[in-house]
């Protein structure tokens, strides 16, 4: 393939990503969620605009079209500006190599790399230097506790991640998210590593900051944490990345755990989005349910916890690996 | 020219950019912010040369990891948090004589070598020859870097705690 052809193919792959995650999973994301926070506290959450509150989203991101740009004084303004852009984009990068179904041509999905899911643990560990660059930027105590609280629980959380996803890797004989996919065409992986599942959906979880790990933008201690500052759509921006992560985090364990596209009888695309939003749910469910957790119990429930039973779970898998040829 | 020498201009232009801003910022913060665009950008290099597991690696590592580090180490000490500090001191005119120096033997190390054409194909996945190589033939290696990071942690630890 020619490389200009490539660049127009990069470029029209980045505006149907940013689309798709802008109204699919920020959109209708913050939506769920508070309907989800309403129905779990008993209330009913956004009703007046559009068929049951349905275009309140969309009237939200409107109204913060026209907000006013604010820098606060003595902030740093390219650092400030420029955190913008990297958290959304290191979220809307993970979408690359997420399968979302499959064709008659091959499966759905932007780019079969066969590093994926370390592709993956790569971009998404990009967004804590977003972060910490909005949170120093900003030049506000409240953002840069929520920035260097980020920095650290996200540090420690990619560590379990990344030996799920080698664990995982192992039992597939790949990195390709579409091998993966296919090597659960029998058993899905849920089944076979249990522990690998619980332990990446909870590292999960502090990976894209929700509540019980939620410190990073605890509102009664620091106000929005480290986008306290940010006004109209900048704010809007950040918002996009945390769900755009959200959605990547739940897409991925569906493509590790839940056999991603395969399932009987319906079109593979919608297989894959029933599981994404029973996962969407699970975590939002979670977040209205458990009250949150201290920096020093988050961190050492990482480093004591999760990484030895990880490590654990690695090695006890590569023996299986071994044994069974 | 080929799209692939555009690619390496392109990226080499980001990295050399980004490099001199780590450079002569005054404010440390930048200088580590400006990391991240050289790192991704001999990340890009490696993808031209088909290395993508060590391009995954180096994302992984030193944009996402390293950087981090440095910039955590930034804001928890006193002198970094947005002062302006100069990066030169009177030594200046003897540092950028050695690095014009360095320049050259590097510039012409890299001119007159015959470089040789790769014979036979790459593989199209590289991670299982990658972790061969690191428990085969280089295992000496890859055992003496595992040790030498062991001894950074303890040591790290042991500092960390010397206030008990």
């Amino acid at each position: 393939m020619p490389w200009y052809v490539e660049l127009a193919r990069a470029v029209v792959g980045t505006i149907i990503i940013f689309s798709a995650v802008a109204i699919v999973a920020a959109m209708l994301g913050v939506l769920l969620e508070r309907k989800i926070s309403a129905w779990i506290q008993s209330r009913i959450g956004p009703t007046h605009t559009g068929p049951r509150g349905l275009l309140q989203t969309v009237a939200d991101t409107i109204k913060l079209l026209q907000k006013e740009y604010i820098v606060p004084q003595n902030a740093d303004a390219v650092i400030f500006a420029s955190a913008v852009v990297v958290v959304p984009l290191a979220a809307l990068l993970d979408y690359v190599v997420l399968p979302f179904g499959t064709t008659r041509w091959g499966p759905l999905i932007f780019r079969d790399l066969n590093i994926g899911v370390l592709y993956f643990a790569a971009t998404s560990s990009l967004i804590v230097v977003g972060i910490l660059m909005a949170g120093w930027g900003s030049n506000n105590k409240y953002a840069l506790l929520g920035g260097l609280r980020s920095a650290a629980q996200m540090v420690s959380y990619e560590i379990p991640i990344g030996l799920v996803l080698v664990t995982i890797s192992m039992l597939a004989g790949s990195l390709s998210t579409v091998t993966i996919v296919h090597a659960q065409s029998r058993l899905w992986f849920i089944v076979s590593q249990p522990v690998s599942f619980v332990i990446f959906f909870i590292a999960a979880t502090a990976e894209v900051n929700r509540a019980p790990f939620d410190l990073v933008e605890a509102e009664s201690e620091l106000v929005a944490g480290y986008f306290s500052e940010y006004t109209g759509m900048r704010f809007a921006l950040f918002q996009l990345g945390e769900y755009g992560e959200m959605f990547a985090m739940a897409a991925l364990a569906v493509t590790l755990f839940f056999g991603g596209w395969q399932g009987p009888g319906l079109p593979s695309v919608v297989w894959f989005l029933i599981k994404l939003y029973a996962l969407v749910f699970v975590f939002m469910w979670v977040r209205w349910t458990y009250p949150r957790f201290r920096i020093d119990q988050l961190l050492r429930f990482s480093w004591k916890v999760l990484i030895p039973v990880a490590l654990l779970n690695l090695v006890v898998t590569a023996y299986f690996v071994i044994v069974r040829g | 020219m080929s799209g692939e020498a555009v690619a390496f201009y392109v990226l080499a232009a980001i990295t050399l950019a980004s490099g001199v801003v780590v450079v002569t910022s005054p404010n440390l913060v930048h200088s580590a912010v400006a990391l991240v665009p050289a790192l991704l950008g001999v990340t890009g290099i490696y993808i031209l040369l088909n290395a993508e597991f060590l391009a995954g690696i180096q994302v992984l590592i030193y944009a996402g990891g390293i950087t981090v580090l440095i910039l955590f180490v930034i804001m928890l000490t006193d002198g970094g948090t947005g002062l302006r500090v100069p990066q030169r001191n009177e030594q200046g005119p003897i540092g950028a004589a050695l690095a014009a120096a360095t320049a050259g033997l590097l510039i012409a190390v890299a001119t007159r070598t015959p470089w040789a054409q790769g014979a036979g194909t790459l593989p199209s996945y590289t991670p299982g020859a990658i972790g061969q190589s690191f428990l085969g033939p280089n295992v000496l290696v890859f055992e003496g870097t595992s040790v030498l990071l062991l001894v950074t942690l303890v040591g790290a630890i042991l500092i960390a705690r010397k206030e008990e």
